[in-house]
């Protein structure tokens, strides 16, 4: 179908929170519920006029709390669901993420990182969020986090998150930063037919039969929806196989929550994603995401041309962390060198997997990320 | 020779599994979800179209009781999580048990945008006028000088009059039952199932284990003997002027309105946009 229904196949010049509003779009989303904050408003916008005409949902909700229950909600009625929004709603969003993640909501949190802690900095970039996503909300679980370096990305890695939230049955995060989303870059947008997207399984046992957290191998359990005859109960407590409360069982509690922390970690090798640049023989290699990630790769390119054996490890996985492949480059590389906008987040995953090899931190906060020189000076100070 | 089989008749209605409740003796959630279920019997609700979703707190146990799709969410988020539900799927009937400090006190900003939206949630508030499963404590409902685990030398905090609230926030029905008005409770849940839009009913419901204890009134006896004194029954009356206070409840409907739901307006948008859409396509 063509018009305005149809996706917007073809090459078109965007920023990066319209292409992930379109990537929502042809991933299936269609439901999202928000609260306005920059930079991630143009997210909201965007969807408000394109949800309609998909026959999709856009609510604008009273904050980002109800936002984030909301689209729980709307996840359990059997709708992809995402809200966006950036550091400040990205906190009030944490208690509900977490009940996402005890009730295996599959669901999309696009995060535009800026400048904290608290209002900070809401037109500048930041990457100071990485923490939060992973430990943000209380208690022990695991989650997917995605980091875009391009507008292109914020379109692919959108889709990518709801395929991997409706596998996995997790709330998935597009962690994205001020840069990248209000970036304008060409945007190429396959056919439908072009797009690989990933329904939630569902169960194939008697109504009467049916236990909502009863996994399969995968460790995931499938998902039935209301409305469709299942009856069943899910709650936020800590609860057995048939989505019943058991509070005071050890034995429940330790089942549960080891489960939704191994059905990623026990996944990582099909979840993980990341792109080496020349490190088949790196001295010194460079891991970077998001839009730094873009700085360090011209860094890495202007050392080769010097004659450093220099490389890039640019993570497009952020959670589950991208230890093997950390560890991996470790082992051959006489140093690894980790710029990020933030005072040191991920740095201290990478020099926990990279064990003996020296890590050289490079830290940006404000207007101006990491320029390609700045990078380029650290890469051979560790040559 | 066949056995008789004795079964509730209203077993189909809950989850066997998760009786016995977590319930005090005394206490009023067990009319609640009794007249509840009176009012599904009643219409022959179509219990796989039913979503049941409760908070935290001593009623919010509720989701779980009842024999439908149902979610316990988060401290007050239960009706934020039921906007999410009703316009992902407007067929199904999407009703929110909770308490008053749920709903009121951690939730209150949901319930008056869920209501000045005109979302078709219908709510039931069971107000015990303090936070039970806590132990207690002084909440947004607690009466002027009234004793809690929190305010030992008398409430100091002007209680909310739900009923007004609901009323000024948008909603296009409100009504107050104590858990003494079993019939009117029912009849009021069985006019806010079939009816569109957001829909309020407060349940004055006795805590003599922990409220009454510290209250002078020990036994759910002499709570709703409290009730059968204090209420009177003013139907549309001014819900301003109907603040719960130890002479006086004033009970009845307050508001029976028609308006256009939420989900009604937006698909009907919907609609409107796709045809729209389709015929710049043909």
């Amino acid at each position: 179908m063509t018009g305005k229904r149809a996706l917007l196949t073809g090459a078109h010049f965007l920023n990066g929170d319209v292409a992930c509003a379109e990537g929502a779009i042809a991933a299936g989303c269609r439901f999202f519920a928000g609260y306005p904050i920059t930079p991630a408003t143009e997210i909201a916008e965007h969807l408000s006029q394109r949800m309609p005409e998909f026959g999709g949902i856009y609510v604008q909700m009273e904050d980002e709390i109800a936002s984030m229950a909301a689209v729980i909600g709307a996840s359990y009625a059997g709708l992809k669901a995402m809200t966006a929004t950036s550091g400040p709603g990205f906190s009030l969003m944490q208690e509900n993420i977490g009940l996402a993640v005890m009730t295996e909501a599959p669901c999309v949190v696009v995060d535009i990182m800026r400048g904290g802690p608290s209002t900070g900095q809401p037109t500048l970039p930041g990457q100071q969020d990485v923490m939060q996503a992973k430990w943000g909300s209380h208690g022990d679980y695991g989650i997917i986090a995605l980091s875009p370096s391009s507008v292109q990305e914020m379109f692919d890695l959108t889709i990518e998150a709801f395929n991997l939230s409706e596998t996995y049955r997790v709330p998935t995060l597009l962690m994205g930063d001020e840069i990248v989303a209000h970036m304008w870059e060409k945007v190429v947008i396959p056919s439908a037919e072009g797009i690989r997207t990933v329904n939630r399984k569902k169960p194939n046992v008697p109504r009467d039969k049916y236990m909502p957290f009863m996994p399969d191998d995968d460790l995931v359990p499938p998902m039935a929806c209301f409305g469709e005859g299942y009856r069943f109960h899910a709650t936020g407590l800590t609860h057995n196989e048939q989505g019943y409360p058991q509070t005071s069982s050890s034995e429940v509690q330790s089942r549960l929550v080891r489960r939704l922390c191994e059905k990623i970690s026990q996944n990582e090798d099909k979840i993980v994603r990341v792109e080496r640049v020349t490190l088949e023989d790196a001295d010194v290699v460079v891991v970077a995401y998001g839009i730094v990630a873009r700085a360090a790769l011209s860094a890495v390119r202007k050392a080769r041309a010097s004659g450093i054996k220099a490389g890039l490890l640019r993570l497009i996985t952020l959670w589950p962390f991208p230890e093997k492949q950390v560890a991996e480059i470790a082992g051959r590389a006489k140093a690894i060198v980790v710029p990020e906008m933030n005072c040191g987040q991920l740095v201290r995953e990478v020099e926990r997997a990279a064990k003996e090899t020296p890590v050289a931190f490079l830290s940006k906060l404000g207007e101006d990320p990491h320029t390609p020189m700045e990078i380029l000076e650290v890469i051979r100070r560790n040559c | 020779m066949a056995q008789a089989v004795m079964e509730h008749p209203f077993l189909k209605y809950l989850r066997s599994a998760m009786i016995p409740n977590i319930w005090c003796p005394g206490c009023g959630n067990g009319i609640v979800l009794n007249c509840f279920v009176h009012a599904l019997d009643e219409l022959q609700t179509d219990l796989d179209k039913l979503v049941v979703v409760s908070g935290i707190g001593c009623i919010g146990r509720t989701a779980g009781y009842t024999n439908t799709d149902s979610f316990h969410t988060t401290h007050g988020r239960a009706l934020a999580f039921a906007s999410g539900v009703k316009l992902a799927n407007p067929e199904l009937q999407v009703v929110v048990v909770s308490g008053d400090g749920d709903l009121f006190a951690i939730g209150g900003n949901h319930f008056i945008h869920a209501a000045r939206r005109n979302m078709g949630i219908k709510v039931i508030c069971v107000n015990n006028f303090n936070y039970g499963m806590t132990g207690g404590q002084q909440g947004p409902t607690t009466p002027l000088e009234a004793f809690t685990t929190t305010s030992p030398y008398g409430n100091i905090e002007h209680p909310f009059n739900l009923v007004h609230l609901a009323a000024a926030s948008g909603a296009v029905y409100v009504a107050r039952w104590t858990t003494l008005h079993v019939r009117r409770l029912t009849q009021s849940i069985k006019k806010v199932l079939q009816k569109e839009g957001f829909c309020f009913i407060e349940v004055v419901s006795p805590c003599p284990e922990i409220f009454g204890r510290y209250n002078k009134m020990r036994s759910g006896l002499e709570m709703m003997e409290w009730f059968k004194k204090a209420s009177s029954v003013e139907s549309f009356s001014d819900p301003a002027k109907a603040e719960i206070t130890l002479d006086r409840i004033v009970v009845g409907e307050f508001v029976d309105v028609e308006k256009l739901s939420y989900e009604k307006l937006l698909h009907e948008k919907i609609s409107q946009i796709n045809e729209k859409a389709l015929e710049q396509v043909g």
